[in-house]
């Protein structure tokens, strides 16, 4: 266990879970919070660093990797990174081809950063919870949240994207007038017009939470799972201050975890990628 | 777990890296997979043409070897025919050389032969005539026995 000796268990957890937040509080102005209830104080006008930080540190890990594979781009014979890109290359672009049907240029490039940055994102999760806090403790630094994806400011952030995406190309793809029609004709209809008119407002009540859902349900799927799986962690960590024998004991657990979790990051960065591409294909569907 | 300003950092840098990604990545290495395909796809079509090709050639190699063994054995058929009809030729003209030299002897023979026959006939009378004049001595009439011994040596 990492920090002072005299932490609580429960300490220990909210240490870990509490982000190294930036932001306005309203009586010490923008600064770093340097506890949790600071940083709740400071409300929406605040910046979690770490969560952002290894987030676009990873999309720009992922960038420069597959930057690199796309300027060695041949047409010979690929080998190394290359290979491995253009096979990731192919696996998302099969998946597109098998669940979007209309015709966007946007979706496959779109459907492989999420796949590869969501999948970095949770990979951070496999790292042993102490490490980087306890390195950044010594430059300083007191929360460090490493895995992005345990942060429901990025999971929803990206998971409102693809709401606007969705939105953008419904109203592109059908019309304003056609998107409202969807949102208010169905799925009760009748030709009677008063009848009609009763069940516009059912209709849409039904449709729009049917739409808030694909956001959320997307957002807080990959936050739960990967919260659920980093507290696991963090508990198996506790186990290393409670004597020798369990914690050799919590040390099979987190090896046996940390493999059953590489299933989970990899599947949780699918899931994702695949909602959101049958999402957007949703919404080019002109009924 | 507060929801802030983190939300739209995370929403912006998302959108950024989806530009980026299709700007940068998608486009160059779908590309490129594209044209390997391609070329893979007329590289087989090539082997394939090739290989009928191949096949095509022996097919009429084959058959060319096959008509030129024909024609060799039809040649040598007619040269046979030919020199057959050549010996028999021959042969025919052999024989008729042949029967013409035997009937020219022939002729000859039989020419020398009446030639020395009316000698012998000749020399026979004359013979005779002077034999039977030398024996008889007498007054034979000769004309009276002429006629016998002519008779006689015409029988010879």
């Amino acid at each position: 266990m990492a920090g002072d000796t005299q932490q609580t268990g429960t300490e220990y957890i909210q240490h870990h879970l509490t982000n190294l937040t930036y932001g306005q509080h309203p009586e010490n102005g923008w600064s770093f919070a340097h506890n949790a209830q600071e940083a709740a104080e400071m409300g929406f006008m605040a910046v979690n660093v770490d969560s952002l930080g290894w987030s676009i540190g990873l999309g720009l890990l992922f960038a420069f990797l597959f930057r690199c594979a796309a300027k060695r781009a041949t047409t010979g014979i690929p080998s190394g990174w290359q290979n491995f890109a253009e096979m990731m290359v192919e696996f998302v672009d099969g998946t597109v081809k098998d669940s979007f049907h209309g015709r966007n240029p946007w979706i496959a490039p779109m459907a492989l950063t999420i796949f590869v940055w969501v999948f970095l994102m949770n990979l951070m999760d496999l790292i042993p919870v102490d490490i980087i806090p306890w390195l950044m403790s010594l430059g300083g630094v007191h929360f460090q949240k490493i895995v992005p994806s345990t942060d429901p400011n990025i999971t929803l952030g990206m998971a409102l994207a693809v709401f606007g995406m969705i939105l953008y190309y419904s109203i592109k793809v059908k019309g304003i007038g056609g998107f409202v029609g969807e949102l208010t004709l169905q799925p009760f209809g009748a030709k009677n017009p008063v009848v009609q008119a009763i069940f516009v407002p059912i209709n849409l009540a039904l449709e729009l939470v049917g739409l808030l859902a694909k956001p959320f349900s997307l957002g807080l799927r990959l936050f739960g799972n990967m919260y659920a799986g980093e507290m696991i962690f963090i508990l198996i960590a506790m186990m290393y201050s409670a004597g020798w024998v369990l914690g050799t004991f919590g040390g099979a657990l987190q090896l046996g975890w940390a493999i059953f979790h590489i299933l989970i990051i990899t599947l949780q960065a699918f899931i994702f990628m695949v909602l959101t591409i049958v999402y957007l294909s949703m919404a080019h569907e002109d009924h | 777990m507060n929801i802030n300003l983190t939300l739209f950092g995370q929403l912006i840098s998302f959108l950024f890296f989806i530009w980026f990604c299709k700007k940068f990545v998608w486009t160059a290495i779908i590309h490129s997979m594209e044209e390997r395909q391609k070329k893979i796809a007329d590289g087989l079509d090539a082997a394939d043409r090739a290989s009928r090709d191949l096949e095509l050639a022996q097919e009429k190699a084959t058959e060319q070897l096959k008509e030129a063994k024909q024609e060799a054995s039809s040649i040598i058929e007619q040269a046979n025919k030919r020199a057959n009809q050549i010996v028999d030729e021959a042969k025919e003209q052999a024989r008729a050389e042949g029967d013409r030299l035997k009937v020219a002897a022939q002729a000859e023979i039989e020419q020398e032969m009446n030639r020395a026959k009316e000698e012998l006939r000749n020399s026979v009378a004359a013979l005779a005539l002077a034999g039977a004049e030398k024996v008889l001595k007498a007054n034979i009439d000769e004309s009276a026995n002429r006629a016998l011994v002519d008779d006689l040596a015409a029988q010879l």
